[in-house]
């Protein structure tokens, strides 16, 4: 007799998918819920002038699956592209340049549906956007003419769907981002190291009493036993020891510092090392996780941000209610609930990881009770929940932009604060800014072959000092030096960032610019202002 | 300034490509700008840039062909050893699924010969260790983005030891990117004037490992799990011959025992994806950051062959990039250190336990960030102390691993590590002991003379 057992809770044991194998170290960064955002996108590019830096842009989108791409380009393609464009060929010249790179683009990822525009000579651009077509994002590139520009941000407004311009000259360039509305992010990916919140000052029963329990008596433990005490219950342990002594916590550095010679002199010396590796883990913990809750500059934003009506219906806008009245009546985030490794018996160590969860468990529960009072709150998932919880420190809300490109006062106050953090920087040793490079660039928006008096006197619109600014006046001769033209490397170094960008925002995970990115391929550097 | 001064001089194309081709590149290649070097000569350069000769190498070059192609560059170079396997098509975008299993240098050249005309690329397919001083003499630049801190320290040191002084042209820029994630860094290198990769080592400090005996009985982690069914597990049950990390059926065997580990101990979040993760030490990769930093070491390579603008070298060097947080990127001088085991002569002071046995000290240094010998070779002052190879050499050493190092040097004694899987690097470390010694011999003196005088 054989008995066949089919246990529910064992995991499959299969290998990964083809897709899965094909996609293996980007699902790494965005998992499966960010790559299914990529295959749910459809994104338009705009091209036009020497057209290289979106091309660049969508190969890098291509490759990691987005779901459509449609390029619209009224330009045939000739000797010139072909110098700078690597996704375009001989048998191109003469051919409409959007249905080649469509083409050449789509042989690198056949799970990947492209489109052109326009089919014929009748057909204009401006058709794209009455509306039949949803896309995800626009992206446009220079030289545009002010009509077109002014068109692609309206449909970005109406529709909801952000808008990316990018402009590549030479050895510069610069995009600018217009986000339609505010952009929050839950999935932020913080850095690992920063995300420990051990609540070692605010300690609830339950830890308290396990770490009690540990830390008895602790001079009657075996070295063994002595050795594998987690860092969590020795710094509770000699912190409950310190208030007795001291009245109040260790707050300032000074006592801080003192409070780990403290923890060190627990430290057993008689064993083969003569040390103890979890009190050197507890020493080391103790300028970090040793200190009151406070939160970020970005949740007191969250907290201080009145949603208008359209936002205050969403999901995020609830729940982002609810933590605010749970911070309110608690003084504190919803625990996360994670434990970082640490030396430990196994049992122990999970023990600890388990009462950390309960917490965590009851902290959301709390959280959903909030969220389902709520009259909009019955339908939300208990998972957006949870993770909004997990995630609450790391929140990050993005002001949505002015859909067309920065007002003339915002520009002076921009250069006013730039240049003069540009004197002080013999003193401060902060890189000089590349404002000027934006300023010389969004000069050739419309005439890309401008030359450097036409550039100095656009600028000079908006600052009437420009000519008389010798860093203005750099760069205007090195805009004009390129006469319009895309230098491959720089599209290629700028497509690239445009394309973290775009999968950042589809993604909702990680953390996009506001708003714009200035490149300056002489010094290598990049500078991300508000523009 | 005024505007611009037009000089004569282009990139000379092969007979049927038509000198319009490359009106972009000529924009700034015959116009200098306001931070090109006066002395700028538009005919010289494009003499220059028709004679060059690039090498490229690594995880990035698909990237590099491609932009040093449309650089203007004519005779390209790459070497790559490996064949592409399906997790590369997310990324190295001239290959398709029909090319798996191929060599990656061959299909590249290929690809990019055929798209971009006039220029020439020369596969290898093996690794950059395998050519001699001969072969990298013959190229003005080395342009890569290999994928291992070893086959880095291997080029770096190579090119270092080419400077021959007398003659220019044995100096041959490095440039050298890498990335993970959505973060990355590019970086100049000018041999013997400018800081080293064996510099810059402590800025890519290793990962600590996980101690032997936390896999062996405390486990915590998924990843320790998976340790353990690697290390141990796999040692005492041999259920294949050698592991091969890209046979899905011995990962599988790996995260079968790692899965009932897991569950002896309560742990959860083993999966079969963190389990060919840790085995295989994968690096998350993406196209957008590859392009990113590839292009940085190209737009340098650029600078550097034509003048048409400063490079990244003599003054700053390094490029750090991120993207996960905004885009925020640091670009700084790093300095040549002087007692630089590849480039700098000074010997760098290293306490040391004297009761540590040659064989701990040898494996103290594998964990050094500024070291990071995994099998080194040890002489002193006097005589040679341990030797990996020839096997003649390391059999009649051997008998030191087990030696007190104090009773092998003394006090102060400078000593020379090698390690020659990374070509010259060669530290020279002077040994400071951290506590008295008596070394056995004088012990034994001692004991016979019964005084305290020493030799």
């Amino acid at each position: 007799m054989t008995e066949v057992i089919t246990d529910p809770t064992l995991p499959i044991l299969h290998g990964p998918s083809d897709k899965e194998k094909k996609y293996d170290r980007q699902l790494r960064l965005w998992a499966a819920s960010g790559q299914q955002a990529l295959e749910d996108a459809h994104i338009l590019l705009v091209n036009s002038g020497s057209g290289t830096v979106g091309v660049e842009t969508l190969k890098n989108l291509v490759l990691p699956g987005i779901g459509k791409f449609t390029i619209a380009d009224e330009n045939m393609v000739d000797q010139a592209d072909l110098g700078v464009n690597f996704f375009l060929d001989e048998d191109c010249l003469g051919k409409p340049r959007s249905e080649c790179c469509v083409r050449l683009l789509q042989e690198l990822n056949p799970d990947v549906k492209g489109d052109w525009f326009p089919k014929n000579k009748d057909e204009a651009i401006e058709q794209l956007f009455d509306g039949t077509i949803k896309f995800t994002m626009l992206l446009y590139t220079t030289p545009i003419a002010r009509t077109r520009m002014e068109l692609l941000q309206e449909y970005g407004q109406k529709h909801s769907v952000p808008v990316i311009a990018v402009h590549s000259a030479g050895f510069y360039s610069y995009f600018r981002i217009s986000l339609p509305a505010n952009f929050p992010i839950v999935d932020t990916h913080p850095d690992s190291t920063a995300t420990t919140d051990l609540r070692l000052l605010t300690p609830w029963e339950e830890l308290s009493n396990f770490a009690a329990s540990l830390t008895g008596n602790m001079e009657s433990l075996s070295a063994h036993e002595h050795g594998h005490i987690p860092y969590v219950a020795l710094l509770l342990h000699y912190l409950a020891e310190w208030k007795q002594t001291h009245g109040s916590f260790p707050s300032t550095y000074k006592e801080k510092t003192a409070f780990r010679s403290t923890v060190a002199a627990g430290a057993r010396t008689d064993t083969p090392e003569g040390e103890e590796e979890n009190f050197d883990e507890a020493v080391a913990a103790i300028l970090k996780t040793v200190s009151s809750p406070s939160i970020s500059s970005s949740v007191r934003e969250m907290f201080n941000y009145t949603p208008n009506e359209m936002e205050s219906t969403s999901s995020f806008w609830i729940i982002a209610d609810a933590i605010k009245q749970f911070y309110k009546k608690h003084n504190a985030l919803p625990l996360p609930g994670s434990v970082p490794d640490m030396k430990a018996q196994s049992t122990v160590y999970v023990q600890l990881q388990n009462i950390y969860k309960a917490k965590a468990r009851q902290d959301v529960a709390e959280v959903l009770g909030t969220v389902r009072s709520h009259p909009m709150g019955k339908n939300i998932d208990s998972a957006e929940i949870e993770s909004f919880c997990k995630n609450a420190a790391f929140i990050k809300l993005i002001r949505g932009s002015e859909p067309s490109e920065a007002s003339p006062a915002n520009i002076k106050v921009l250069a006013e604060r730039e240049f003069e953090n540009d004197s002080h920087a013999p003193l401060t040793a902060i890189p000089l800014s590349l404002f000027p490079i934006y300023l010389s660039l969004s000069a050739t928006t419309s005439l890309p072959t401008s030359n450097v008096s036409d550039i100095i006197d656009t600028i000079k619109n908006t600052l009437p000092d420009a000519a008389s600014t010798p860093r203005i006046i750099e760069a205007a001769e090195e805009v004009a030096r390129a006469n319009g033209g895309e230098l491959h490397n720089i599209s290629a170094l700028t497509g690239g960032m445009v394309a973290q960008e775009v999968i950042k925002i589809i993604t909702r995970q990680y953390i996009p610019i506001d708003n714009t990115c200035i490149f300056d391929g002489i010094t290598s550097r990049m500078q991300v202002l508000r523009i | 300034m005024s505007q611009p001064i037009m000089v004569s001089g282009t990139i000379s194309a092969a007979m049927p490509i038509p000198a319009k081709r490359w009106t972009y590149l000529n924009n700034v290649l015959q116009n200098p700008g306001p931070f090109t070097n006066p002395d700028y000569d538009a005919n010289e350069v494009a003499d220059r840039m028709s004679n060059m000769k690039l090498l490229g190498a690594g995880g990035l070059g698909c990237e590099i062909l491609k932009n040093l192609a449309l650089s203007g560059f004519k005779d390209i170079h790459v070497i790559d050893m490996d064949t592409i396997d399906v997790s590369n098509l997310n990324r190295q975008f001239l290959f398709r699924h029909s090319d798996v299993g191929k060599s990656k240098a061959e299909v590249a050249a290929k690809f990019v010969e055929k798209r971009v005309k006039g220029v020439k690329i020369t596969p290898y397919n093996c690794k950059i260790q395998d050519f001699d001083d001969a072969f990298y003499l013959q190229f003005q630049m080395v342009v890569c983005g290999l994928d291992s801190i070893e086959a880095r320290r291997w080029i770096n040191s190579t090119l270092v030891n080419l400077v021959d002084m007398e003659n220019p042209e044995s100096l041959k820029p490095l440039i050298d990117g890498g990335t993970e994630g959505f973060k990355g860094q590019s970086r100049v290198i000018f041999p013997t004037l400018t800081s080293c990769i064996e510099c810059q080592l402590d800025m890519h400090a290793p990962r600590a490992a996980v101690p032997l005996c936390t896999l062996a009985t405390i486990p915590r982690q998924p990843e320790h799990c998976i340790e353990w069914a690697h290390i141990i597990a796999w040692e005492q049950e041999k259920p294949f011959p050698k592991l091969d990390n890209d046979d899905p059926e011995h990962i599988t065997w790996l995260y079968k025992k790692a899965l009932g580990r897991a569950a002896e101990f309560n742990i959860t979040g083993v999966t079969y994806s963190l389990t060919q993760g840790v085995v295989k030490n994968i690096i998350p990769a993406i196209a957008s950051t590859n392009a990113i930093i590839a292009a940085s070491c190209c737009n340098e390579a650029f600078k550097i062959a034509t003048s048409t603008n400063p490079s990244l070298g003599p003054e700053d060097n390094y490029m750090m990039y991120s993207g996960n947080d905004s885009i925020y990127t640091y670009t700084f001088k790093h300095e040549k250190k002087p007692d630089c085991p590849v480039c700098g002569n000074l010997a760098r002071d290293l306490e040391v336990d004297p009761t540590l046995t040659l064989d701990e000290f040898i494996q103290s240094l594998a964990v050094r960030p500024e070291a990071q010998l995994k099998k080194p070779s040890i002489r002193s002052e006097a005589k040679t102390l341990y030797m990996q190879s020839p096997e003649s050499l390391r059999l009649k050493t051997a008998p030191n691993l087990e030696k007190k190092v104090g009773d092998l040097v003394v006090d102060g004694e400078e000593i020379g590590v090698s390690d020659p899987s990374l070509g010259s690097v060669d530290f020279k470390y002077k040994l400071k002991f951290s506590k008295l010694f008596t070394t056995a011999t004088n012990a034994a003196a001692e004991k016979a003379n019964g005084n305290g005088t020493t030799a």
